[in-house]
C-alpha cells in the first residue's frame, strides 16, 4: 500500500504529514509506505498510491495535478492531529 | 530526527507583525540573524504563499514558512515568532496565527528527515499555546528540548527513520 503526502514544495509540511501518516498507521496497525512529494511531481508520485494526503488549502490544486486517479484524496486541517489522520486514513484504507 | 539548532538569535518574542508578510519577514530576519539564511530567503518564503496559498498555517495558530533549498540557505536553520498580536493568514480553518517557526534546509533529503522531528515538538497538544505565551528564550527552547527526551508524551516509537 502506498500514500502519498503532498504540500507546495516537498519539504516541510509534507514531511511533518508523512511522520504524522506514519504514526497513526502505527497506531491502527497498518503499514504502508508514506512518502512525500511536491506538487509539480504529485501526478508521478501518486500513479500508484491508494491515498494521498493533503492540506484543505491544498486540495483543488493536488486535484487540478492528478487529473484522473484511483487515489482517494484525503484532506487534513491540522496535521498534528494524529487521531483524526488516523480515523481518515481508517475510512479509507480499512 | 535531530532538529537544526535554535540559537537565541534565532528567537523574536511578542514581535509586531501587521499582516502575514510582516509576519514571515520577521521569521526570515531570525534566520538570517542566526546565520542560517540571507535576507533574500524572507522574500522567497513570501513567494510560497503568494504561489500555494496559506497552506503553510498547518495547525490551529501555527504557520511552518519555509522556501526550498537555495543559494540563500547557508546552512539548515530553525526560527522562532510569536506575535504580540494574532495575524490572519488567509486559512480557512486555522487562523489567526500566533507562532511562526521560520525553516531553512541546505538539501532535500536532509529536510524531510529533521522536520519530521518538529512532529514531536508540536503532537504534544499544548506547545503552540505554551511558545504563544511563552516570556523567555528558555521558555521557548524549553518546548523544544521537551520534545526530543526519550520519555516526551505521545512520543511512542517514534516515525520513520
Amino acid at each position: 500500500m502506498r500514500i502519498v503526502a503532498v504540500c507546495g514544495l516537498g519539504v516541510g509540511t509534507s514531511a511533518i504529514l508523512k511522520a504524522n501518516a506514519e504514526r497513526a498507521l502505527a497506531r491502527l496497525g497498518l503499514s504502508a509506505d508514506v512518502e512525500a512529494s511536491d506538487l509539480a511531481s504529485v501526478a508521478a508520485a501518486a500513479a500508484d498510491a491508494q491515498v494521498v494526503l493533503t492540506s484543505t488549502e491544498l486540495a483543488d490544486q493536488v486535484r487540478a495535478a492528478l487529473g484522473r486517479t484511483w487515489a482517494e484524496i484525503i484532506e487534513v486541517e491540522n496535521y498534528f492531529d494524529v487521531d483524526d489522520i488516523g480515523r481518515k486514513l481508517e475510512a479509507s484504507l480499512g | 530526527m535531530t532538529l537544526p539548532p535554535l540559537p537565541d538569535a534565532a528567537v523574536t518574542l511578542h514581535a509586531e507583525a501587521g499582516d502575514w508578510r510582516a509576519a514571515v519577514r520577521e521569521a526570515g530576519r531570525a534566520l538570517a540573524r542566526s546565520g542560517a539564511t540571507r535576507e533574500g530567503y524572507a522574500d522567497r518564503m513570501i513567494e510560497v504563499l503568494e504561489e500555494f496559498g496559506a497552506y503553510i498555517v498547518i495547525a490551529p495558530g501555527l504557520a511552518l514558512a519555509h522556501a526550498r533549498p537555495g543559494p540563500d540557505v547557508l546552512r539548515s536553520g530553525l526560527a522562532v515568532v510569536t506575535l504580540a498580536e494574532p495575524v490572519a493568514f488567509g486559512h480557512p480553518h486555522n487562523d489567526p496565527v500566533r507562532v511562526v517557526v521560520g525553516l531553512a534546509v541546505s538539501n532535500a533529503e536532509e529536510h524531510v528527515a529533521s522536520v519530521a522531528g518538529l512532529a514531536n515538538v508540536f503532537n504534544e497538544r499544548t506547545a503552540i499555546d505554551r511558545l504563544a505565551a511563552a516570556a523567555s528564550i528558555d521558555d521557548v527552547r524549553a518546548v523544544f528540548d521537551g520534545a526530543g527526551a526519550p520519555s516526551s508524551p505521545g512520543g511512542e516509537e517514534g516515525a520513520g527513520s
